[in-house]
């Protein structure tokens, strides 16, 4: 276990060696400056990025725009956070988010159809598909923590039979709804914000609270530093794990109810397509290493930022759509090598030689 | 030797079990057209599969196979019938192509430190993206090149035809079998997978031996996406959407473990077949619905996982901890 240790603490992100200059600062200092440039890219592109208007008592303008757009992956990424933290990753997300918007749909649906049964009401169902998560979760945390499968592998499993239940749980239909309080969720307004904004942030401040407020964060992160250690320092590194998949199962479900909310109909195949992928991407780019141990949720959130800003950018730009996939590429990689000490170590020592 | 071979031994027995079943069901997986149809249709997902056993022997992953695969097509078909470009010069041009990207993502991953999930996802959105700048439009390829090609066949007596697709997924398992366990590159990958740090005070060039591991798996997956132009004749950037997913499973399902260092080529190449037969199956089968499909295929893919960990004791956890705990009290005086 320790000599394969080794090659991973060589892959840390974390310097420990003092007195690296300028170059040597707080992780976010990077992360924060991608943010900055990545707007201030988009306010060249565009003149009025920057402002926002009042209309019909709703705000309106790009920078609400991109708070409303990453609902969804911000969501995923508070949960991923703490899942990769423990050294894990949660691929299934995307599929669990619409297990959980199916679920929510077609019992809507139900509803709407006249069914009186306590269970049947908008607001229990969106609790029972919060809940469905969670089990999700603990599907994923139990293959983890108590089975030992590689997390990639556990969660594969539920990111390719996933998207065969949602079909099962819709019929392989796609169900629309006209349930104004599951629809809120996706589209509501409240005091000239979109809903979704408050949503996240309500998750994000009481997992914030959760984690630095109790021991919860720091066994996260002795989890996943070590897992050895803290089990012979008498952590339930089990128990952690599952939790974090909860955790995890649960942002899921609201992910996927804030995207069915917002379109009104539940689509097994496209709701939450390749979503995993952008929340593993918005954690990474946030400055939590893929090799576990410390996290930071309000960084995750930047790196969600970041992504959201590179996207609305592009749409405001005149660029041709199918050129999106390519800037997100280069930009991404841009910020990685920027996050890369290694990178940047090598560059200084580049300007050196030649000057 | 036990924990060595038994995770592919287990995929063999399985994948045998399962053939028997469905010969028994259906006595059509007896004929060579079975077998047949299988290596042609799971070509495209076998190929980059041995250049994905490479990578996840030598403890990464890679995720840009389905892109690479996406890009290879609309390449070939915008340079044979928008350029004019001889199908051969367009499949060397694109090998080159894949073989740099694969290389550059090698470096990102060895001297930047970004994680090869990190870095291949990037690469995954750049192929892909390259594919739709080239064009979102699906074009036919006419060119008299690709009928000549689909000509190559070899007609077993009961009708089951050996394409060239297939014989070209063949000879890439056995050239990825002679490179894992007779080259000098194999050794290496084996050695960077069980500890990178100790490998590299070996002697084993690791920067040129990571760099090398990530272009021969674009490499691969150009090289599958040309046969997959051969065969459906048209480059569509929508095309292997999600296929690096199901290279993943082929590959774990072979037996090779994600933490580096155990694994088969072979095992690979039953690994790609199994979910095959289990879609020929269902499709002769005829009454399951597709969402039903992929739950078993789920299902299957947890069971084999399970079987491993019962049945293999390398990657296990508790183990280590259980002869330790057992070393302590045996220290104690009693």
């Amino acid at each position: 276990m320790s000599e394969q240790l080794i090659p991973r603490l060589r892959n840390r992100v974390v310097d420990p060696r003092p007195g690296r200059g300028v170059w040597h600062s707080h992780r976010a200092v990077w992360t924060v400056l991608a943010l900055l440039l990545i707007l201030i890219a988009n306010r060249l592109i565009s003149a009025n990025f920057f402002s926002i208007t009042m209309v019909n008592g709703r705000l309106i303008g790009s920078l609400i725009t991109i708070l409303d757009g990453s609902a969804p992956i911000m969501l995923l990424s508070i949960g991923m956070t703490l899942v990769i933290a423990t050294k894990g990753v949660d691929l299934s997300v995307g599929a669990v988010m619409a297990i959980c918007a199916s679920a929510a749909v077609v019992m809507v649906n139900r509803y709407e159809a006249g069914a009186t049964e306590f269970y049947y009401t908008p607001g229990v169902i969106i609790l029972l598909a919060v809940g469905l998560g969670a089990l999700c979760g603990l599907w994923n945390g139990i293959l983890v923590a108590v089975i030992n499968i590689q997390p990639i592998i556990a969660t594969l499993i539920l990111m390719i039979s996933g998207r065969g239940i949602a079909q099962m749980i819709t019929s392989g239909q796609s169900p629309t709804f006209t349930n104004d309080t599951l629809a809120f969720i996706g589209r509501g307004v409240l005091f000239g914000l979109p809903f979704p904004i408050y949503l996240y942030l309500a998750v994000l401040i009481v997992v914030f609270l959760l984690v630095r407020r109790t021991a919860l964060g720091l066994l996260i992160e002795s989890v996943g530093v070590n897992a050895r250690a803290s089990y012979y320092a008498g952590i339930n590194a089990a128990l952690v794990k599952i939790l974090v998949y909860m955790v995890s199962g649960m942002c899921a479900a609201l992910a996927g109810l804030v995207i069915a909310g917002e379109v009104k109909s539940a689509d097994p195949h496209k709701n939450g397509e390749f979503a995993e992928l952008d929340a593993i991407l918005a954690v990474v780019i946030g400055g939590t290493s893929l090799s576990g141990g410390r996290f930071s949720l309000v960084l995750s959130a930047l790196g969600v930022l970041i992504i959201q800003s590179l996207l609305t950018g592009l749409y405001v730009s005149k660029l041709h759509p199918t050129a999106n996939l390519v800037v997100k590429a280069i930009v991404v990689l841009l910020v990685l090598l920027l996050q890369s000490d290694e990178f940047r170590n090598r560059l200084t020592r580049l300007v050196r030689r030649s000057s | 030797m036990k924990s060595r071979f038994f995770p592919l031994l287990m995929t063999f027995v399985v994948f045998i079990l399962l053939y028997l079943f469905a010969y028994s069901q259906y006595s059509s997986f007896g004929s060579m057209r079975v077998v047949c149809n299988l290596l042609r249709n799971y070509a495209y997902l076998g190929i980059p599969a041995v250049g994905v056993t490479f990578v996840i022997l030598s403890g990464g992953i890679d995720l840009s196979p389905g892109s690479v695969i996406a890009f290879t097509g609309v390449f070939c078909a915008l340079m044979i019938e928008r350029q004019g470009m001889h199908p051969l010069v367009a499949f060397a041009a694109i090998l080159a192509i894949a073989t740099v990207f694969g290389s550059m993502i090698g470096v990102l991953i060895y001297y930047f430190k970004i994680p090869s999930f990190i870095a291949t996802l990037s690469g995954m959105f750049l192929a892909r993206g390259g594919a739709y700048v080239l064009t979102t439009d699906s074009i036919s390829i006419r060119h008299p090149f690709y009928v000549d090609i689909s000509n190559i066949v070899y007609v077993f007596p009961d009708g089951g035809r050996f394409t060239f697709a297939a014989g070209a997924f063949v000879v890439v398992v056995l050239i990825g079998i002679f490179l894992a366990h007779y080259t000098h590159f194999g050794r290496n990958v084996y050695a960077i997978g069980g500890n990178e740090t100790g490998a590299a005070m070996l002697g084993v060039p690791v920067a040129r031996t990571i760099i090398g591991i990530y272009a021969l798996s674009s490499f691969l997956s150009a090289f599958a996406g040309i046969i997959l132009s051969l065969s459906k004749r048209s480059g569509d950037s929508t095309i292997a959407l999600g296929a690096e997913m199901d290279v993943i499973a082929a590959v774990v399902i072979g037996g090779t473990l994600l933490t580096g260092g155990v694994g088969y080529v072979v095992g690979t190449f039953i690994g790609v077949l199994l979910p095959g037969v289990i879609h020929t199956y269902l499709t002769l089968d005829g009454s399951l619905t597709p969402w039903w499909i992929k739950i078993i295929v789920g299902a299957l893919f947890l069971g084999f996982i399970l079987m491993q960990k019962l049945l293999s004791s390398r990657a296990d956890f508790a183990r280590p901890l259980r002869s330790l705990r057992r070393a302590e009290e045996q220290q104690q005086p009693v």
